[in-house]
């Protein structure tokens, strides 16, 4: 056999096909794990935190097996985790790895926290206009409230 | 641009051409008779707050162009009394004309009602977001009283933090080459989001509490009502009320410009004293009056009449 294998493998074991997670603001890791209804579904999850990181300092990882995420899952997790990288795992192997990236719009994803809102009053899906994606700073199309941080809350 | 079928829900749809082009109309609108221009076209007014000034334009604008108005009533006596959410509201009421001016509390409530009405829908005010032909008519009146709104410093003073017109008004003017100036108490200045705005937009512009020693170099005074529940102290609002209260001997101490202008979305408390009402400098009952012809400018664009 080789030399060691890098700490993150050791301490995350790899997953033969799903989706991997990866550079997670340290604090944003369990909060993505939430977003993605892990904790009711039948597949594998690896989720880990305080790995080291270059870029974003101390990050987590989620890995899941035998699923891919949705698009709207994606946007979810841009939103909290703007530094997140997607990997697509098939056979142990790294297909396809990209940046988490937020559309031009949101919708549907987001409530805005804006009591007043219309969409906070009747049933109406709700939709924003991003106007930076890290941070992630939003516009509400309807009221036309700005929100980021904390204000940003997630259906 | 605006044209038929479109809605007037927020000024930020407009950029400075459409801004412009909405002015020229409605000098057109005020210069001439055009009764009969949208004759055969009925006008629901759908207000759910209470309003004066914006109900009776936007039914006089109506009525001197040949249309009829429909008046959906006060809320006590309305379907929403009964439960009837917005949405069939407004649809059902736009099976009953040809344009819809709506009034409503909630916040997003005419860019709601634009998506599902199927007819143009004017926003005549939703709740502490928007109220675009306000915006029109102070544009119109700051046009029409200096001859441009390119190269002036405008000024505002009052609750900057709460006041819509203002908000509005700044959003528009920096489509346009104008200083800002913001006068208010640090516990009514204007909000972050709107200067970080304008910093964006490079707009220049200036945050003070010091009404005295900016008057000088105002082309444009827009005052606004400083509003008593907006202070859990009532020997602070009187402080605050007596520090921006406006009248001829504060201007003369000043040294304003003859030029200067007072704006006003009214209705005023005591912020500007009536003694200025017969003098060149006030310009807020014109101002209201330039509601009707920018409000038919608009309507007649929407309905495809111009």
């Amino acid at each position: 056999m080789g030399g060691e294998p890098p700490s993150e493998e050791l301490s995350v074991a790899a997953i033969r096909n799903g989706t991997v997670i990866d550079h997670i603001q340290n604090e944003a890791t369990f909060k993505v794990a939430e977003i993605l209804r892990l904790d009711g579904a039948g597949e594998i999850v690896l989720v880990a935190m305080n790995l080291p990181s270059q870029r974003v300092g101390k990050k987590g990882i989620v890995k899941i097996e035998g699923r891919e995420l949705t698009a709207q899952e994606a946007d979810k997790i841009a939103l909290i985790a703007p530094e997140a990288t997607l990997n697509i795992i098939k056979n142990f192997r790294v297909v396809e790895k990209r940046r988490v990236e937020l559309p031009t719009k949101v919708e549907g994803i987001v409530r805005c926290f804006n009591p007043s809102c219309v969409t906070n009053q009747q049933s109406v899906n709700t939709c924003f206009e991003v106007l930076s994606t890290s941070p992630p700073t939003l516009r509400c199309v309807y009221c036309e409230r700005v929100m980021s941080g904390g204000d940003i809350i997630l259906k | 641009m605006l044209g038929q079928g479109g809605s007037v829900t927020s000024i930020r749809d407009f950029d400075r051409d459409e801004i412009v082009n909405v002015l020229a109309v409605a000098g057109k609108m005020e210069a001439g008779d055009h009764y009969g221009l949208l004759q055969g076209k009925v006008l629901a007014i759908m207000f759910l707050e209470p309003s004066t000034r914006t109900r009776l334009s936007f039914a006089s604008a109506m009525m001197k162009l040949g249309g009829q108005v429909l008046d959906f009533g006060d809320v006590e006596h309305s379907s929403f009394k009964k439960g009837e959410s917005l949405s069939d509201a407004i649809r059902i009421v736009a099976g009953y004309c040809d344009v819809i001016a709506l009034r409503h509390p909630w916040e997003g409530a005419a860019r709601l009602a634009a998506q599902i009405a199927g007819r143009p829908v004017i926003n005549a005010g939703d709740g502490a977001n928007q109220h675009p032909t306000q915006t029109f008519l102070d544009l119109y009146t700051i046009q029409k009283v200096c001859g441009r709104i390119d190269g002036l410093t405008v000024g505002f003073v009052g609750d900057l933090k709460y006041g819509r017109t203002v908000h509005s008004l700044a959003t528009a003017l920096s489509r346009f080459d104008c200083r800002q100036v913001f006068v208010s108490p640090p516990s009514l200045s204007v909000p972050q989001g709107l200067l970080k705005e304008l910093e964006e937009a490079g707009v220049e512009h200036e945050q003070s509490e010091d009404l005295r020693g900016l008057l000088s170099s105002l082309d444009i005074l827009y005052c606004t009502r400083i509003q008593q529940e907006r202070f859990a102290d009532s020997m602070e609002y009187e402080r605050v009320k007596g520090a921006y209260r406006i009248g001829p001997r504060l201007l003369a101490e000043c040294g304003v410009k003859d030029g200067l202008r007072i704006m006003h979305p009214l209705p005023r408390l005591d912020e500007l004293s009536p003694a200025l009402d017969e003098t060149p400098f006030a310009v807020y009952f014109e101002q209201a009056r330039n509601g009707v012809p920018v409000r038919q400018a608009i309507l007649a664009m929407v309905l495809g009449k111009v």
